[in-house]
């Protein structure tokens, strides 16, 4: 064979692979939105084209029946709070242990990469009773505090990762010109750091979005279910019965946060390199 | 004040003096030192912390040392709450104490060698810079104290008590029973048999699935990035499509197309094409793991192939141009080149992929609650370590062996950590502080 030939096989065999791939990434989502489509709610007698074309499950979950929508706030609540607090938290802990010396900044910093790896999980029983006795556990305060607490170890290495990359030639020329410490962080280090407290941002409003596990140990009581937790227990008693509800449910929820995140991909990727090679 | 009677009592300062003073009640040593606001302040602290504190942080450690005494009375499990918490309360004491010594004996020093006392303003400003790291790390730290450490801390010492069903307060006591639930988890036959085969299909899960959303998606990285393929931008959108669904929805999905008889796979692809009753996805083991397996990759390769993809757009050119010259072949340009390039820059990142894998709960148990049940076993068979805790925790309420089974884990996660720290570039800066 000649190059060119094997350039065309080789060529063809890429696309094909890819094609594969493609095929394999579409038919669970068209599957999904053609469920939503039917009619029915059993899964028997639904087809991926719908035969009675309908919006009834749609319908369904905005009407009083449902408590979808009290899912959806709950969620945006607990997402917009711990977006908010951590950017907050986080920030001012990177601020301090890339600028300043102090005792134990050391120790900190290994127990933070060493946080970083333990999941949830292993804390579970220790959150729940903990929460019950301060009262907290069923509420969505007490879900924010745990996200908030739990997110810092990771941001925290992130985001000093890349201050530490801010010139600190910039913080001297301002504290010659007579900043203190927080006019520095305020006026200096924040608005340079921008970039990554956007990463930081979208990572914790996601996170509680999609989470399921914390919540469905600490909120127990439905109306204060959030999405995850709710669309589970949705279809977890009569799975074949709610499926298609569950799948419009899904929907509404995905199409957002999908274009969210190809729309910010390229940021996620950078913030993530950045955080993870220069630590 | 002339300036001899300051020398005088400069040169007759003693720096031991100030040690013992300070070690005898908190802010003597100050006071010695003439810094009379510093020390009264201290003085109070310690009176006030004596006089309130003192008794609950020993009932705290008292809860911890005997879990209870009395049943129905002592709630075994507050006590141990309240322990650590006590713990956690001691230690933050003793370093404020810590402090003080250190903070009197340097000033003596520096009284001896004659640093004239800085004036009130001064010293508040003094005191302010140096403080305020501690005051911006403070509100943070607290909340990861109470969220993060105290109930990884209370998670180890329940692995050592034989808090279960039926030891449960307040009806009975909860009692230490040293290593008694690592030794049940080795001797015991259930026990045993399950541990094993979990571990096991963890490590298996861990590896397998991790190596192919890896290898996935670095495939496709590289045929995306070959100059030859054509609308890559769409290509790259559409691969990254798995990452951008939330993931609980795509699995429950995944979970009922599986499903062993209404489920899209077996009803339109299986048996269409080959015939027979479907696959038995959901209700035989080895068929589940092969299952979730294949779901993790087609949820994991796009955060790589994404990654990747960043990577290989940064590898210069003249590289290539360089082995061109020196006739590479295109095999020695990925080996020698591009593949260097890119594990170098991804290194910790993958790794991290392999710790998450080891800890994702969330597609064993929403695909099928870590199902099929295994017979001689009280873990299901796609169960991993996590998913199998989740159950001891809050189907069987075994909380004791669940935290030891934790703690378990916790030790194969920290050797991760300890790869990390290795890698972490910005460690090793910090280590030449």
């Amino acid at each position: 064979m000649n190059p060119k030939k094997t350039s065309i096989v080789e060529v063809s065999i890429m696309y094909l692979f890819i094609t594969i791939t493609s095929i394999a990434i579409f038919y669970p989502l068209i599957w999904t939105i053609g469920m939503s489509f039917n009619q029915g709610t059993s899964l028997y007698s639904s087809s991926i084209i719908p035969e009675n074309f309908s919006l009834d499950h749609y319908r369904w979950l905005f009407s009083i029946n449902s408590d979808y929508l009290l899912w959806y706030k709950n969620s945006l609540i607990v997402s917009v709070s711990v977006t908010v607090g951590s950017v907050i938290i986080t920030s001012l802990v990177a601020y301090a242990f890339s600028r300043y010396q102090f005792v134990g900044k050391k120790n900190a910093l290994y127990i933070f990469l060493l946080l970083q790896m333990f999941p949830v999980m292993m804390a579970m029983v220790a959150l729940y009773v903990f929460l019950n006795m301060i009262g907290m556990l069923d509420t969505l305060t007490g879900l924010i505090f745990v996200y908030l607490g739990g997110q810092i170890p990771f941001n925290a290495w992130l985001v000093k990762g890349y201050i530490d990359t801010i010139p600190r030639e910039l913080d001297e020329a301002a504290r010659i010109d007579g900043a203190g410490h927080l006019r520095v962080f305020w006026s200096i280090v924040l608005p340079l750091a921008k970039p990554i407290l956007a990463v930081v941002a979208l990572f914790n409003f996601m996170m509680p979005l999609f989470d399921f596990l914390l919540p469905s140990i600490v909120l127990s009581s439905k109306e204060n279910y959030t999405l995850a937790v709710g669309l589970f227990n949705f279809i977890n008693d009569q799975f074949a019965n709610n499926f298609t509800r569950f799948a419009a449910g899904s929907i509404l929820v995905a199409i957002p946060v999908a274009a969210v995140y190809l729309y910010l991909q390229r940021y996620l990727i950078s913030g993530l390199t950045a955080g993870g090679t220069k630590g | 004040m002339d300036n001899t009677l300051t020398n005088k009592r400069a040169d007759r300062h003693n720096p031991n003096i100030a040690t013992v003073l300070s070690i005898v009640f908190a802010g003597l040593g100050q006071l010695y030192n003439r810094r009379f606001l510093k020390g009264i302040i201290f003085i109070l602290l310690e009176v006030v912390i004596l006089i309130t504190l003192i008794d609950s942080l020993n009932y705290g450690l008292w809860g911890l040392r005997t879990l209870g005494t009395i049943p129905g009375e002592d709630h075994s499990i507050r006590l141990l709450v309240f322990g650590v918490l006590s713990l956690i309360g001691s230690v933050m004491l003793i370093t404020l104490y810590v402090f003080n010594v250190i903070d009197a004996r340097n000033q003596a020093r520096q009284i001896k060698a004659g640093c004239l006392p800085k004036g009130f303003k001064a010293s508040i400003i003094s005191f302010y810079d140096h403080s305020f790291p501690y005051l911006m790390t403070f509100p943070g730290l607290l909340l990861m104290i109470f969220v993060v450490i105290f109930p990884l801390l209370f998670s180890v010492l329940l692995a050592f008590t034989n808090y279960s069903l039926y030891t449960s307060p307040p009806r009975s006591l909860v009692d230490w029973i040293g290593i008694g639930n690592f030794k049940e988890l080795v001797t015991v036959p259930i026990w045993q048999d399950t541990f094993v085969s979990v571990l096991s299909w963890t490590v298996v899960w861990t590896i397998v699935a991790t190596t192919l959303q890896i290898a996935l998606g670095m495939t496709l990285a590289l045929m995306v990035n070959d100059p030859r393929i054509k609308f890559k931008k769409l290509i790259r959108t559409i691969l990254i499509l798995p990452w951008a669904v939330p993931a609980f929805v795509t699995i429950l999905i995944f979970s009922a197309m599986f499903n062993d008889d209404f489920g899209a796979i077996n009803r339109d692809i299986i048996i269409p094409l080959f015939g027979g009753d479907g696959i038995p996805w959901l209700s035989d083991p080895l068929y589940a793991r092969t299952a979730v397996i294949l779901i993790q990759t087609w949820l994991g390769f796009p955060f790589i192939f994404a990654l990747f993809t960043g990577v290989l757009q940064s590898i210069s050119k003249d590289w290539y141009e360089a082995a061109d010259v020196d006739g590479g072949s295109r095999f020695q340009k990925f080996r020698f080149i591009t593949l260097p390039h890119v594990l170098f820059a991804t290194a910790p990142l993958l790794i991290m992929q392999y710790a998450q894998n080891f800890n994702n709960f969330n597609i064993i148990y929403l695909f099928n609650e870590g199902g099929p049940p295994v017979r001689g076993q009280n873990a299901g068979g796609t169960d991993i370590l996590i998913s199998w805790v989740y159950k001891l925790t809050f189907d069987t309420n075994n909380y004791a062996m669940a935290a030891a089974i934790s703690l378990i884990m916790g030790m194969i996660i920290s050797c991760f950590a300890f790869y990390q720290f290795r890698q972490t570039k910005s460690f090793k800066e910090e280590g030449e502080l």
